[in-house]
């Protein structure tokens, strides 16, 4: 029996088709995934993201003990600002990719995808033994609303009384949003500006309901699983499963720049991630483009002349650009833009030529970088809103 | 969802009706529903020899790829080209814009669900 978000009933009366996604009946899409992908990239839309899960870590030594646990500088994060790091074994083998807010001195909160909810909970509790802190699951009792899209501030600010202006990306402040209390973030993964809201599982409802109804205006429209799928391929960003697992590391994914060597003190995988930082990977993540309109998919096979060369982790015919992209791993060798590779399409062999990542950036963002706007705070990539 | 009461149904979720000893074949509006929007349709050509019970084509949405197994033997005389450039169509009108494909019949149409047979089994599917 799958588990129920709060806002289960909401997304029933919205006509949902609903889908399994790690242990959760998460709604796919309410009508036409198309249209609610075009919608957050031209207007705003409205995500039910309360499977994921929201772990406090309190306490004196908080900091300490993230600095510890994460491969990230979590001392370093001021209060109110959020990074975007990861949670590795002793291998070095990534357990998942996390968003961590600074909410205060000693208090931090850990957002972890819904699929390792435990095992970042189980690592968390475990590595926290010895440390003058505590570690607190909150997810069973946290919802958490997403309204993405460039319209977003809009909608936020016919709402609550929180300075969205002085809110920055990778940023948040508890906020009362018409009488519910919050903590609105500005964070999102979608490739758009956004805001994210964390409030009590109980009142999701409401809150989801007066978010619907201030976005009317601004064509905010209800978005499932499919779009926000194709949105964060679009903007380039790894999903855990696809483009990150325990078989895999950081360096691998491009995403080295999150382990902060830098920092005092041991920290778990250290060791292992240093021997690997020194170490040629073999297979390096990488964005493709393809002709016409069939995607290569997770799975499928990159070949250079007949040579298999590496793996799809995700694709898709994007919606924004009219072309199949996707991301992959491949040998180094082929891993350079302007590569041509081939791809195994069900049995046909289309090409595919390797592409920068991200496929797909905001106006007014030439240049950017996926690696820099994860690493988090220390990499603004758009103007503060007006 | 809609189930026209003048076709044929198989599980597969294909539709078919025939005429002349031509068959016109499509998936259902279930099938579509359930694939989300249709991206891309790959369709035999015009000349292609199809045999009841085997993969013809495929069609793909964002997130699936889905095989279209052939309802009856024959040969392709038509194919919907509109289905090329407006992939959508086989979700807005998949009984009659979004038509897939036409096929001679050589032999004898399988034995097929009617509209009611085929609404009961998408209920218990």
């Amino acid at each position: 029996m799958s588990k129920e978000t709060s806002l289960h009933g909401v997304h029933q009366d919205l006509g949902a088709l609903f889908t399994d996604f790690a242990g959760w009946s998460m709604p796919v899409r309410y009508a036409s995934e198309l249209a609610e992908h075009k919608a957050v990239r031209e207007a705003v839309g409205l995500f039910d993201l309360s499977h994921m899960a929201e772990i406090h870590v309190c306490g004196a030594q908080a900091a300490d003990v993230l600095d510890y646990a994460l491969v990230g500088k979590l001392s370093g994060v001021k209060p109110g600002r959020a990074r975007y790091t990861m949670i590795c074994d002793a291998e070095g083998g990534v357990l998942d990719d996390l968003v961590v807010y600074r909410l205060a001195d000693e208090e931090y909160l850990v957002v972890a995808n819904a699929g390792n909810a435990d095992v970042v909970a189980e690592a968390l509790s475990e590595r926290v033994q010895g440390f003058d802190a505590v570690v607190d699951n909150r997810a069973a009792t946290t919802a958490l609303i997403a309204v993405q899209g460039p319209k977003a501030v809009d909608v936020l600010a016919a709402v609550t009384d929180a300075d969205l202006g002085a809110l920055k990306y990778y940023a948040s402040v508890p906020a009362t949003v018409k009488g519910h209390e919050v903590l609105l973030a500005r964070t999102g993964y979608t490739g758009e500006d956004g805001f994210e809201l964390f409030v009590a599982a109980e009142e999701a409802p409401a809150l989801w309901r007066l978010l619907a109804e201030a976005g009317e205006p601004y064509g905010l429209v209800p978005c499932g699983l499919a779009c926000r799928d194709t949105l964060r391929l679009e903007a380039g960003m790894p999903l855990y499963g696809n483009e990150l697992s325990r078989a895999l590391n950081p360096f691998a994914a491009g995403l080295g720049r999150v382990v902060k060597f830098e920092k005092p003190g041991d920290f778990v995988g250290r060791a292992a991630l240093a021997e690997l930082a020194k170490a040629d990977v073999p297979r390096v993540r990488v964005g493709l483009r393809g002709a016409g309109r069939r995607a290569p998919r997770h799975g499928y096979r990159l070949l250079s002349e007949e040579t298999d060369i590496g793996t799809v982790t995700s694709g898709a015919l994007s919606p924004t650009l009219g072309y199949p992209i996707a991301m992959a791993y491949v040998d180094r060798a082929y891993a350079e833009a302007g590569t041509r590779l081939s791809v195994d399409i069900r049995g046909k062999i289309e090409p595919v030529e390797v592409v920068d990542l991200p496929f797909y950036s905001r106006a007014g963002e030439p240049g950017h970088r996926p690696a820099a706007t994860l690493d988090g705070a220390a990499a603004p990539r758009r103007k503060d809103p007006k | 969802m809609s189930v026209p009461e003048n076709l044929s149904y198989t599980k597969e979720h294909e539709w078919l009706s025939v005429a002349d000893g031509v068959a016109t074949v499509g998936i259902t509006a279930f099938a579509a529903e359930s694939l989300g929007d249709i991206v891309f349709v790959q369709l035999p050509a015009a000349g292609t020899q199809v045999t009841a019970g085997e993969v013809f084509g495929e069609v793909e949405s964002t997130k699936s790829v889905s095989e279209l197994y052939s309802p009856v033997s024959g040969e392709v005389t038509e194919v919907n080209e509109t289905t090329a450039d407006s992939p959508e169509i086989v979700n807005s009108d998949p009984y009659t814009e979004g038509w897939l494909v036409k096929v001679r019949l050589t032999g004898e149409v399988p034995q097929l669900l009617d509209a009611a047979a085929y609404t009961e089994f998408t209920q218990e599917s």
